[in-house]
Order: C-alpha cells, then sequence, then structure tokens
C-alpha cells in the first residue's frame, strides 16, 4: 500500500543532495556539527531533538530520535518526559493566547 | 515487549538452537561479507597478536535464562566442563605467558569443581576473571559465601546489570533478576568489591535490553555511578558496554519481533575499522566446556572452531595458536560497530 511516509525513506535522507549538492553538504556538515558534544551533551541534544520531532510531528525525526536517544543510555521515562515537555509547550502556546482572547473579550464586553 | 520464556532455545527444540540454522539466516541476510569489508581496512586475513587471554566457558547451565543470552545457557542445560578439562586448561595455560584467565558460563560457579579450579588458577600468579551473574550470589545458601571465595582468591569480578531500573533489567534477564542483583551487589560492596582503595575490582556490563547500539561507554558509566549511588549506594570500577550479537537466542530475539534485518543494517551502517583493527579474538582464545578450542565465545556458540592445528585442548599447540588466522563470520559485525565492543567492553 502506498502512503506519503515510507518508513525506508528515512534511509534516503543523505539524497537529498542529489538535486543540490552545495546545499544539502553545508545542511548535513551543520546538522552534524549541532550534535556534536558541546555546552550541551550530545544525550541533552538528542532529547531536545525528540521533543521537537514530537512537537513538528515528523514520523521520520520521531523513529530516528528515539533510536538516538535509546542509543546514548537513555530509558522510557526520560523518553517520554521529553514528549510532555513537547506537549507542555504547545499546550501552552495554545493557552497563553487565552489571555489575547480574554483580552478581546473584555474590550468588547459591557 | 520481548517474553521471558524459562526454557533455552535447545530444550524448545528451537530451529534456531541449531548451529547451521543460524549460520544459514546470517548469510541469507545478504550483506556485504565481513572479510570484504576487513580487506578494505586491510584487516583481512585477521591475524593475532598474541595469546595474552584465555577465556573459559565452563559450562551453558545457569540459574537465569536471558533473553539476549548468546549462549543459550539455563537451568535445564546439563554441559559443563568436567575436572580432568580443567586440568588440561591448567596444562595449557602453563604452556604460554597469558596474563589473564577470563571464566564464564553460564553460570560457571554452578559447576561443582568450580572452586578447586579458581584456586588452581589463583595459585598460578594470573589475573582471573569471573564472569558472575550476580543473583547467583543469592540463589542458593551455598553461593552466599561467593563474595567472601572471591576475595581470598583475589578475583576480578564482571557481572552484567543492564540498566539502573528494573523494568529494562527484568526485561532482558527475568522477572526480579534486578532486586536480587542489588543485594548481591551490595553483598560484594561489604566484603570490598569495588570500594575505593581496596583493591577489589568490580565491573559491571552493560548490554541494550533491545535491538539497538550501546551508547558511550564513559558517559553511560558516568549515569550507571551516579544512580546506583544515589539510589541504593552501590560502588563498582568500570562499566563496559556491549553489543549484543546476532546469534544464539539474541538471534531469535531480532527474527521474532521483525527486527533482524533492522538491526543487521545497522551494525554494517556502523562497521569502524578502528573498532576491527581491535577485536578481541587477536589476543584471545575460547575454550569450551569439552575442551574444544574457539577464536572467541561466539564462535564457541557457533561451533566455528580455530583454524590450527590442535583444536582440542589434548593437542594444544600454543605456537600453532599465536600464529592463526581468526575464523570470521557475518555474525563478527557485531564487534566492530560504532564503539566497537569485547567482553572487556568498547574497543575503538
Amino acid at each position: 500500500m502506498k502512503t506519503y511516509y515510507d518508513p525506508d525513506d528515512l534511509k534516503k535522507f543523505g539524497k537529498i543532495s542529489e538535486f543540490q549538492p552545495e546545499l544539502g553538504e553545508k545542511f548535513f556538515d551543520y546538522y552534524g556539527h549541532v550534535f556534536q558534544e558541546g555546552a550541551l551533551t550530545a544525550r541533552e541534544k538528542s532529547l531536545i531533538a525528540l521533543a521537537v520531532a514530537h512537537a513538528i510531528q515528523c514520523p521520520y525525526c520521531i523513529d530516528a530520535y528515539t533510536v538516538d536517544t535509546m542509543e546514548k543510555g537513555c530509558d522510557e521515562e526520560q523518553l517520554m518526559e521529553a514528549v510532555h515537555v513537547a506537549a507542555a509547550i504547545r499546550g501552552g502556546a495554545s493557552l497563553v493566547h487565552g489571555v489575547q482572547m480574554m483580552n478581546k473579550y473584555k474590550e468588547l464586553s459591557m | 515487549m520481548a517474553v521471558i520464556t524459562h526454557k533455552s532455545l535447545a530444550a524448545q527444540n528451537h530451529e534456531l538452537s541449531e548451529v547451521e540454522q543460524q549460520l544459514k539466516l546470517l548469510k541469507e541476510a545478504n550483506l556485504a561479507p565481513f572479510q570484504d569489508k576487513l580487506a578494505e581496512s586491510n584487516l583481512f586475513p585477521l591475524t593475532t597478536t598474541g595469546l595474552d587471554i584465555f577465556q573459559i566457558n565452563m559450562g551453558k547451565m545457569c540459574n537465569q535464562v536471558c533473553k539476549h543470552c548468546h549462549v543459550d545457557a539455563g537451568p535445564d542445560r546439563k554441559e559443563i566442563m568436567t575436572r580432568e578439562t580443567m586440568q588440561l586448561c591448567l596444562d595449557a595455560i602453563d604452556k604460554t605467558d597469558c596474563s589473564t584467565v577470563d571464566l564464564t558460563g553460564g553460570a560457571p560457579e554452578m559447576n561443582p569443581d568450580f572452586r578447586w579450579f579458581v584456586e588452581q588458577l589463583s595459585s598460578k600468579g594470573k589475573k582471573v576473571l569471573v564472569r558472575c551473574n550476580l543473583t547467583i550470589i543469592v540463589a542458593n545458601k551455598k553461593y552466599n559465601d561467593l563474595p567472601d571465595f572471591f576475595k581470598k582468591n583475589k578475583i576480578e569480578v564482571v557481572s552484567s546489570l543492564p540498566y539502573f531500573t528494573s523494568t529494562k533489567t527484568d526485561a532482558q534477564r527475568g522477572d526480579g533478576v534486578f532486586d536480587k542483583s542489588i543485594t548481591a551487589l551490595k553483598m560484594l560492596n561489604e566484603v570490598g568489591y569495588g570500594m575505593e582503595g581496596s583493591g577489589l575490582i568490580l565491573n559491571l556490563v552493560y548490554n541494550p535490553s533491545g535491538a539497538f547500539l550501546p551508547p558511550d561507554q564513559v558517559a553511560l558509566q558516568a549515569d550507571f555511578k551516579k544512580k546506583l549511588k544515589e539510589r541504593y549506594d552501590i560502588h563498582f570500577n568500570q562499566l563496559f558496554a556491549i553489543t549484543n550479537l546476532p546469534i544464539s537466542r539474541f538471534l531469535e530475539y531480532l527474527v521474532a519481533s521483525d527486527n533482524y534485518e533492522g538491526y543487521m543494517y545497522k551494525l554494517v551502517d556502523a562497521y569502524n575499522p578502528i573498532a576491527a583493527a581491535g577485536v578481541m579474538c587477536r589476543n584471545t582464545i575460547s575454550i569450551g566446556w569439552d575442551g574444544y578450542i574457539f577464536d572467541c565465545d561466539f564462535n564457541q556458540m557457533l561451533d566455528l572452531k580455530v583454524a590450527a592445528l590442535g583444536q582440542h585442548l589434548k593437542d594444544f599447540d600454543a605456537e600453532a595458536l599465536k600464529n592463526r588466522n581468526v575464523i570470521v563470520n557475518q555474525h563478527c559485525y557485531g564487534c566492530t560497530a560504532g564503539s566497537g565492543s569485547s567482553c572487556g567492553g568498547s574497543t575503538a
């Protein structure tokens, strides 16, 4: 069955350079550097990536960073806490707009 | 999630208890032949660098039935080393200048001649390691004094603990294993194992509870030290991160969970020539419970005997073994992936 998302396409990510080698290479070089050990550990960065993957709901990224966090020694509790961080920020982003709604409501009300 | 059965593959008459079936499956994966990868790294044929470590498998009998066990060990396995074969091991060791003897199993402590053998080895002045599964120490009263016995014989203890939580540990090693392991670790700490300044070494082994590669060993060791100290006041020396090799029960798990192909590709993709140069089979020989000689414990379980004259201890030839080429196959990708893997952890 054909679907928009094919898990095997994740392995082909590097092939985006075929259509535009220079920008593709620059991107992957940058990407590699971003995830290196720095002021944040490689594990912290991987957990951030997992949270972002859920926030942007990218199935490829969710697969990739579930594996990556496991291979960096994280357990299921840590992975789920990262997902809750994403959920909290997404939920909070909706709710904080409630202030705008309240402002408008009050502006129009007697 | 994997379900822990209480029988070995052999007792289940599972087709993957047959070595031929395992090798067939490894071949069918259609991956680049491991020897070609070695050749690309100028490492084929894979030569030895010495004969420094004797790893001796004292038998397949074990009190646990771990999901990933490459030995297919368990309480239903009766193959154990006799005292006669142990004597052949001692004679062979005398013919070499090896530094280390590494005892493994199954649970080597269940062999009735285990203590005799350890005392003989200890008197030779070699470094003696025992791969202790921890739970054996609390499995029966007769094993409760093992920490004192180890201490008396200056044994280095190497013990598996897949994680510092019960969920991941028990998923791999069986229900209740984590709690028993913590009790055993406390008993080892009490006699000085893993304690600063005691000179008694207690190293732990991590291997992934599933179809993924181990984390960075240094980072993981820091985590283990912190968590085990904070939660249980447990101390240890080093953590070895080991990759699961696709043979025996781990192979069965990979196939049953539909992870086999993905895991093999992962291993091949992660091939690291530096890890390949540092594989443990280059300075080790592995002795089976019946006295046959292999390049490593994994080759032993696949019945791939050394490519040298004298494949049994009765015909032990140290020079031939020092000059042999190591037998390689597709499972060897497990030792060369990422940071590499050996019984002493990462190799790259």
